[in-house]
């Protein structure tokens, strides 16, 4: 390997720092969180490293590292980014410090050990940047299981109500989820010339009939994970229990494996099946907007509000990937980093609420903004954000995919736009309830409600907003890593993009 | 015509594990006679793990030269080879959770078995005397009788040796210190319900006999393959032999002996039960199917698989209902027992591989698993309900987190041995044409994964109550078989390499 090999360092490196934090004395909690949040930056320095060794117009798959694992089953250690790879482990790099800044008193009102909860945001850390740098199917699902753990002590140690009840569901949904892929992995591999190498796999063939049972086994994990329609019911209690950062990271990266799945394992190895079944997915989608835009607004715990919001999200996601254009899929792919922005800082904000009240239901607050006018109106930007407004990058994201469907598929792109206007229902009245009107008597009493925003506090949220605002200007340098990365992977599912009626639409415009 | 008895010829090199298991077996019965009482537990103990180990070694020496000897009785071929070292290594484990003595004074077993339960005496005997050194023996005689079992090379000599490592078994399971009712009763039930299976293989054998004229797997074999003979005696037989190994490797619907002789039993013959017995159940199991019974395939394939269907789900969904730690890995190892199924149905190379692998592998976890059951406990010995284990995560972190990960290796996470071996059978039968048993076998895992999980949420989420016991400090030789199932099950998980190829070599039976 000529290169420094990146993404193995990647990798390993916060598992590393989570094996260090775990063994530092649990007497001084205030070095953990220091040490985890000293790492947790040097992996982010590590992550612009990578971006700047990554070549927009070079090969699809870049920074090759390969070592050798398990020689008999021909599964190996192999990592490489495309651009769709490259910019979720960007995002992840980038919101994991933020976290746990943001998480920094979380675990001490926990009687749990306050290192542990910092070790497993970095063991976090590492099984998702893992799970997106894997170029070899075994060492992806080996990511994409193992992943759970962490996250599953995360809401069942240091979460809030039901923790332990939305922890075992969790996992249990997503196992389950991770097992029926197993079954197709196995099947893959066997039929597939017993190797796991992905290159290799995706110049297989299999019969109709095989590929689609493969297709499904596959589906049916992403499915549960990013979630669809109607597996999603894990979401609002796991993201309701769970801490709000590990909120931000579950919703806002963790999910995201399921669309990212979709769009490196089953397109490329299943083009035909894919296509059969992209009904499928679309309906599935389209359900999930509207769906989980309604019971969103009739949320009155503002954790599980989000989560429903960010199933509706999913929705578009769904639509972006199933339509097979490039603009849809590339719209889809920066969706998933904005989503990441968006409701990650929007998870941070509401923990900061949360943390204040002592409570996460709407009815606890209200006319909140007058104590701490600040705070509320980072809330309301995180809101906008959220709901897509245009001068934020989700907006970006979620143009491009219903532009790129509305060419190949009407219906859908325009039953998908009735979830741009559920979205501003459900945020601009949770902002009202909370944030806007007569303050709560109750409010005035809490103490903690008078602070407003504090430094850290600040020094989290800033740059999740500079980015939102920026992004939402001048999306280019992340349309310029994925667009390569999605027009090949629309090549492998054999679609290319309907000629153009009226003109171009320049992303951002 | 040679009047003269011809004496078989013997190889002893091959022979000489289990020649030397048997011979330590019958010294440790003169141990028992003639060396004072004071040293005999230490002297016992050490005969057994020295001829353990010297087991190994001649078993690594015999290494690739795969023999049929005493006339056609004995196959030492290289799976027997594999399975034989499989079986001393977890034997030698067993054999130090065995030999703990530190945990309680006297060790796990009663000093007297034949004192009355619940008696004055009995309680004398239970809080102060050393416990009965004849469990070496005895564990030794079953090892053997193992080895000799998974190297038998027709269904008489089979047939000996189930006896042989059976017989030991239901003694060591009534020798419990505590709740010794339990433990005779487990004892009672796994004896009736073992001489019933016996019962049912030795007409299996008169049946083949009928059929094949012979009772060594070479012959049945080729007998299938000539045909032309009452298929009604060879699968009535047949099914007959598959009753007696499906009861000793804990499977559907002849498992129901199962928790209460894994309850009952004292922990560490329950362990060396999961581990051992069933490496020997599954060996013999494997040898008859592919060695033997190779020419029925069509049939036994469906009907196996049904089994090892039932045995999967049956186990998983009654797992979930535990709420005593024993009776649930019980359940466990019989879901465990389906996934075995799985490998030994496939019927191929890969088949014959991944079940080896997987007995392995599982054999080291659930060594580790009932290691920490010995933990954990109080003033009345160990404590294994599960209410009891609620919060054991706060009051002594390092051995909850061991536990945890054993159970997630039982739940198939990867980087677990769990994961491999899984991943073994699975793909063995979807090369073998039988994706059915893999999904079946998928489904069990995701309801089998709810019982550990519930484990997992008493031991890290709950609150320690008022009875909450403290976990034992565990002396030497308790903590090094921890450390051995612990560290196996990790590297079987992360770098399985070494033992696949392994596996892979150990390509064929000897027929």
């Amino acid at each position: 390997m000529s290169h420094f090999p990146y993404l193995t360092v990647l990798t390993a490196a916060p598992l590393v720092g989570a094996a260090g934090v775990a063994l530092l004395p649990k007497d001084k909690p205030e070095l953990a969180k220091r040490v985890a949040l000293g790492w947790s930056v040097l992996v982010l320095a590590l992550g612009v490293g990578l971006w700047t060794q990554f070549k927009p117009n070079g090969d699809r798959f870049q920074l090759r590292d390969s070592w050798t694992w398990i020689p008999q089953w021909g599964a190996k250690f192999t990592f490489a980014v495309d651009g769709i790879a490259l910019v979720m482990i960007a995002l992840i790099a980038l919101l994991v410090p933020l976290v746990i800044l943001a998480s920094w008193h979380d675990a001490e009102h926990s009687k749990r050990s306050v290192s542990a909860y910092f070790a497993l945001l970095l063991a976090l850390e590492c099984t998702m940047i893992g799970v997106f740098a894997a170029q070899d199917v075994f060492l992806f699902y080996v990511f994409f299981e193992v992943m759970l753990v962490p996250m599953y002590f995360l809401i069942g140690s240091y979460g809030g109500q039901h923790k332990q009840y939305a922890a075992v569901k969790f996992f249990l949904y997503s196992l389950l989820g991770g097992l029926f892929m197993l079954a197709a992995l196995i099947g893959l591999w066997v039929l597939g010339g017993q190797t796991f190498d992905w290159q290799t796999l995706v110049n297989a063939d299999f019969s109709v009939n095989t590929e689609r049972w493969l297709f499904l086994g596959f589906f049916v994990a992403f499915a549960i994970k990013a979630p669809f329609f109607p597996f999603h019911t894990w979401l609002p209690d796991a993201g309701g229990a769970a801490p709000a950062g590990a909120a931000a990271l579950l919703v806002g990266v963790l999910d995201k494996v399921g669309t990212f799945g979709i769009l490196r394992y089953c397109i490329p190895l299943f083009p035909n099946a894919t296509k059969d079944f992209a009904w499928l997915g679309l309906t599935l989608a389209l359900v999930g907007i509207i769906y989980g835009a309604l019971v969103a607004i009739g949320q009155n715990d503002l954790k599980r509000l989000v989560s429903y919001t960010s199933i509706a999200h999913f929705g578009f996601i769904g639509i972006g990937v199933f339509a097979f254009t490039t603009q849809a899929g590339t719209g889809a792919v920066l969706y998933m980093v904005n989503h990441g922005l968006a409701t990650g800082l929007l998870f941070l904000v509401v923990g900061m609420l949360v943390a204040r009240r002592g409570s996460a239901l709407v009815t606890d607050f209200g006319g909140a903004g007058k104590l701490m006018p600040v705070l509320a109106g980072v809330f309301f930007i995180a809101g906008l954000a959220s709901l897509a407004l245009p001068g934020t990058s989700p907006f970006v994201s979620e143009f491009l995919v219903l532009i790129g469907t509305f060419t190949v598929n009407k219906t859908v792109a325009i039953v998908a736009t009735a979830g741009i206007i559920l979205a501003a229902g459900y945020v601009l009245w949770m902002i009202q309830r909370t944030t806007q009107g007569t303050p709560n008597p109750k409010l005035a009493e809490i103490k903690a409600m008078g602070r407003d925003l504090s430094v850290r506090e600040a020094v989290v949220v800033a740059p999740l907003i500079a980015l939102i605002l920026l992004l939402g200007f001048y999306p280019k340098p992340l349309t310029d890593v994925i667009n390569p990365a999605v027009k090949a992977t629309m090549q492998d599912v054999g679609k290319t993009d309907p000629k153009p009626i009226v003109g171009t639409v320049e992303a951002g415009k | 015509m040679n009047d003269r008895l011809q004496l078989p010829h013997l190889d002893y090199a091959a022979l000489a594990p289990m020649l030397i298991l048997f011979g330590i077996a019958c010294v440790g019965v003169l141990v028992e006679g003639f060396v004072p009482k004071r040293v005999r537990h230490s002297v016992q103990l050490t005969l057994a793990l020295a001829g353990l180990v010297a087991a190994l070694i001649m078993v690594i020496r015999q290494g690739d030269n795969p023999v049929i000897t005493a006339s056609t009785a004995v196959a030492i071929d290289k799976p027997g080879l594999f399975l034989s070292g499989a079986i001393i290594v977890l034997g030698i484990v067993s054999v130090l959770l065995i030999g703990e003595r530190q945990l309680e004074p006297g060790g796990a077993f009663v000093a007297q078995a034949a004192v009355t339960a619940n008696t004055d005496r009995d309680r004398e005997q239970a809080a102060r005397a050393g416990g009965a050194t004849e469990v070496f023996p005895l564990a030794m005689f079953a090892l053997a009788g193992m080895l000799l079992f998974i190297t038998a090379n027709d269904l008489l000599t089979m047939f000996v040796a189930l006896e042989v490592f059976s017989l030991p078994l239901y003694l060591l399971c009534a020798l419990a210190r505590r709740r010794r009712l339990l433990s005779q009763e487990a004892a009672m039930k796994y004896f009736l319900l073992g001489s019933f299976a016996s019962a049912f293989f030795l007409f299996g054998i008169a049946l083949v006999y009928g059929y094949a004229g012979q009772v060594d797997f070479h012959s049945i074999s080729a007998a299938i393959r000539a045909g032309g003979k009452d298929d009604i005696l060879l699968y009535v037989g047949l099914a007959m032999l598959a009753i007696g190994l499906l009861f000793k490797a804990a499977a559907v619907p002849f498992h129901v002996w199962t928790p209460d002789v894994y309850q009952g039993a004292p922990t560490p013959i329950t362990a060396l039960m999961a581990a051992c017995t069933k490496v020997a159940a599954f060996g013999g199991l494997l040898r008859l199917a592919y060695v033997g019974f190779e020419g029925t395939k069509t049939t036994i394939q469906p009907v196996l698989g049904t089994i090892a269907v039932l045995t999967m789900i049956i186990g998983a969904i009654l797992a979930v209902t535990q709420t005593d730690i024993k009776r649930l890995l019980a359940y466990s190892s019989i879901a465990n027992a389906g996934y075995l199924l799985i490998g030994v149905i496939s019927l191929n190379e890969k088949g014959l591989s991944s079940s080896m692998f997987y007995l392995v592998a599982y054999g080291f976890t659930v060594l580790a698993a009932f290691g920490v059951v010995t933990l954990v406990r109080d003033a009345d010995g160990e404590a294994t309900h599960l209410s009891r284990w609620a919060g054991l995560g706060r009051r002594s972190p390092l051995y909850a987190s061991l536990f945890t990960f054993i159970l997630l290796a039982f739940a198939g996470i990867p980087l677990t041995s769990g994961f491999t071996a899984k991943v073994g059978v699975f793909a063995a039968a979807i090369d073998g044409d039988q994706t059915w048993l893999v999904i079946a076998g998928v489904v069990s895992s995701a309801i089998l994964a709810f019982p550990y999980l519930r484990v997992v949420v008493m031991m890290w989420l709950s609150e320690p109550g008022e009875t909450t016991p403290a976990v034992s400090i565990p002396g030497a030789m308790t903590a090094a078989a921890l450390v051995i199932g612990t560290v196996a099950t990790l590297v079987l998980g992360v770098a399985p390499g070494a033992l696949l190829d392994l596996t892979q070599k150990a390509g064929s039976f000897l027929g």
